[in-house]
């Protein structure tokens, strides 16, 4: 499967600055897919409203484009109501931690079979460069002018903690990581969480002396420390630091398999 | 004999429905219960959500799996899923809502019957959109009117609400299940699809089921035909509304459904409840007009019957608000137009709303 294979040439340019991490996920994402011999054909995408939402609609896939915190509920049904089809979540922090956090925690309470991989930027890119619940201590946003003083979630933490099938978490500085870990998720059932720490140079850089993106791979990787030197639960609430790795890998049953068991699917 | 929330679900189930995710709520967490064992028998899927915004877009997502999907709720939750409710109207996805109407505004009257949301089902998302509304005045409506929501969905590719309220849930009659049409909608064949958004002749394009190689991007953005995004495109989003409101026009067969009675010069105009009890004002020389789809408006038999009549009466369980309507059309024949409005939830004796129509 070529490059454009996957993505829909007739659609670039794509809406993404110049510097931008999300890319840098994308193609991540076609060689993990390239690699473990996927069919396009047999996944669809959904994501919710963002930057990173944005980016299922460049592949050559089906793709649910949908409101803001949804994409998870959305993905849902949308599994439950073809349990062959493959079905991943692409989206930001904003849209997943934050506005749709009720679902993220109930998707992997349940271990719905979905793939989640939730594109970390640490800000609101798309409107402007607000504080986002992942926003590390101390630095910068339009909504906090003198430096964050809200705590930091810890997502694939929380996700690891919900009894997901998988958790973990990396950064664009740790990119064939990234193509790993989407690589550990695509045969697993159950809820399979990846978070991608990323650089956004036009709304996050730009406010805290990083406007380059080569400055904001150095940060990451300079402030990225192992989950097996701190531990699951290591200095991330109040330093500004990234515990990468993979706090979960488990194999329980997932949802589908479980409501089979339950009596749904086939009649009596 | 069944209740109106056993003749929804059963309905449904008739209809096609096989797939439901809701979240408990009075009055209709035992329509979910209900539901809940009823689609595992037939082969279908039920999902208790974390909440109603979860609710109606799950729903919405298993619509795109090809399933005829629908979820339930009443006040605070219809209030939620408004958002998805204009999310199906934007991307055309068959859902059916049903939507239990208790006392408001807020947590209200949890178990008393109401209309106070007949506005809110047709104009409850923001944008321009259009809806179809459906209201039984009895159960076996509510069967009948649960199968033609799964009807105007499917071949119109648009969420459907049927209101209820309170007291019609967990009311029981007799109800006979005869022959019906089931529609369902139109799909594109297996294999990638270059305008998905581009439609028949009824206006409505054919589905493209997720997983059958159509490879389509579905967004809530403005789009244009090929599905892609053209929000800053005042013609593209034009087009694109024009045409949801045009899909309505052309399937007055469908939507224009009304019950008329009586041959008096004094019209009641009712629907819901208030139509079954207004039934009984037919004998005292009153002539009736019932619409079981209340949006679109039936804007064509309210001028039909208003033009018989001397005085017209408006009766519902809310502040007035679908005399507004009536009122509107009222205007250009120069008829006068009485709102009887009903509120707490205690529904009056035929004598009772009599007496207060003098």
């Amino acid at each position: 499967m070529s490059f454009w294979d996957f993505f829909r040439r007739e659609r670039w340019p794509h809406i993404f600055c110049p510097g931008c991490g999300i890319g840098m996920v994308l193609n991540a994402l076609w060689k993990a897919f390239e690699e473990t011999e996927q069919e396009p054909e047999k996944w669809a995408f959904v994501s919710g409203i963002g930057c990173t939402a944005r980016a299922p609609a460049y592949m050559r896939v089906d793709s649910l484009h949908t409101l803001h915190g949804r994409a998870i509920a959305f993905a849902t049904g949308l599994k439950l109501g073809n349990p062959e089809l493959n079905v991943m979540v692409f989206s930001g922090d904003g849209d997943i931690a934050s506005i749709g956090g009720n679902h993220l925690i109930h998707a992997a309470r349940r271990n719905m079979d979905l793939k989640v991989i939730m594109i970390n930027n640490g800000i609101y890119g798309m409107t402007g460069g607000q504080l986002s619940p992942t926003t590390l201590p101390g630095l910068r946003t339009t909504t906090t002018p003198m430096g964050n003083y809200d705590y930091t979630m810890g997502t694939a933490e929380l996700v690891a903690h919900l009894g997901a099938n998988f958790s973990a978490r990396w950064t664009t500085a740790h990119i064939v990581m990234v193509k790993e870990a989407i690589k550990r998720m695509i045969p697993k059932e159950g809820f399979c969480f990846l978070e991608v720490v990323s650089q956004c140079p036009t709304n996050f850089g730009r406010r805290n002396r990083m406007e380059d993106p080569r400055k904001m791979l150095q940060f990451m990787k300079e402030h990225s420390v192992h989950v097996s030197r701190v531990g699951q639960l290591g200095a991330y609430f109040e330093e500004p630091v990234f515990v990468v790795g993979t706090f979960a890998d488990r194999d329980r049953k997932g949802y589908v398999a479980r409501l089979r068991e339950a009596g749904y699917f086939e009649s009596f | 004999m069944m209740t109106g929330n056993q003749a929804v679900v059963e309905a449904a189930v008739r209809a096609g429905c096989r797939f439901f995710s809701g979240y408990p709520i009075t009055p209709v967490s035992d329509l979910m219960e209900y539901m809940a064992r009823r689609l595992a028998q037939v082969g279908g899927v039920f999902i208790q959500m974390e909440d109603e915004l979860g609710a109606i877009t799950a729903a919405i997502g298993a619509s795109w799996a090809g399933k005829k999907s629908m979820t339930a709720t009443s006040g605070p939750g219809f209030s939620l899923m408004q958002e998805g409710i204009g999310y199906a109207a934007m991307t055309e996805t068959p859902v059916v809502v049903v939507d239990s109407q208790r006392g408001g505004p807020s947590t209200g009257q949890p178990t008393m019957p109401s209309q106070g949301d007949v506005l809110q089902a047709r104009y409850g998302s923001h944008g321009d959109y259009p809806i179809a509304v459906l209201a039984p005045s009895d159960i076996q409506e509510v069967y009948d009117l649960t199968i033609k929501a799964f009807n105007i969905a499917e071949a119109l590719r648009t969420p459907v609400v049927l209101l209820m309220d309170a007291f019609m849930s967990h009311m029981a009659e007799p109800v006979s299940e005869g022959e019906y049409e089931i529609l369902e909608r139109k799909v594109h064949p297996p294999g990638p699809v270059e305008r998905p958004y581009e439609p028949g002749e009824d206006l409505v394009p054919p589905f493209p089921v997720f997983g059958r190689g159509n490879l389509v991007s579905v967004t809530g953005l403005t789009h244009d035909e090929k599905g892609v995004p053209r929000p800053e495109d005042n013609r593209v989003h034009a087009t694109l509304i024009r045409r949801l409101f045009g899909k309505f026009e052309r399937r007055k067969d469908l939507l224009e459904d009304v019950r008329t009675m009586g041959d008096g010069r004094r019209l009641v105009i009712a629907y819901g409840m208030m139509g079954r009890l207004a039934e009984a004002l037919v004998d005292r020389g009153y002539r009736l007009l019932r619409p079981r789809v209340l949006w679109p408006a039936p804007t064509g038999p309210l001028k039909r019957e208003m033009a018989e009549a001397d005085v017209v009466y408006v009766v519902e369980m809310n502040i007035g608000k679908y005399s507004l309507v009536v009122k509107r059309v009222a205007e250009e024949l120069g008829i006068e137009v009485h709102s009887i409005s009903i509120l707490g939830g205690r529904i009056p004796t035929p004598s009772e709303l009599e007496a207060m129509m003098e």
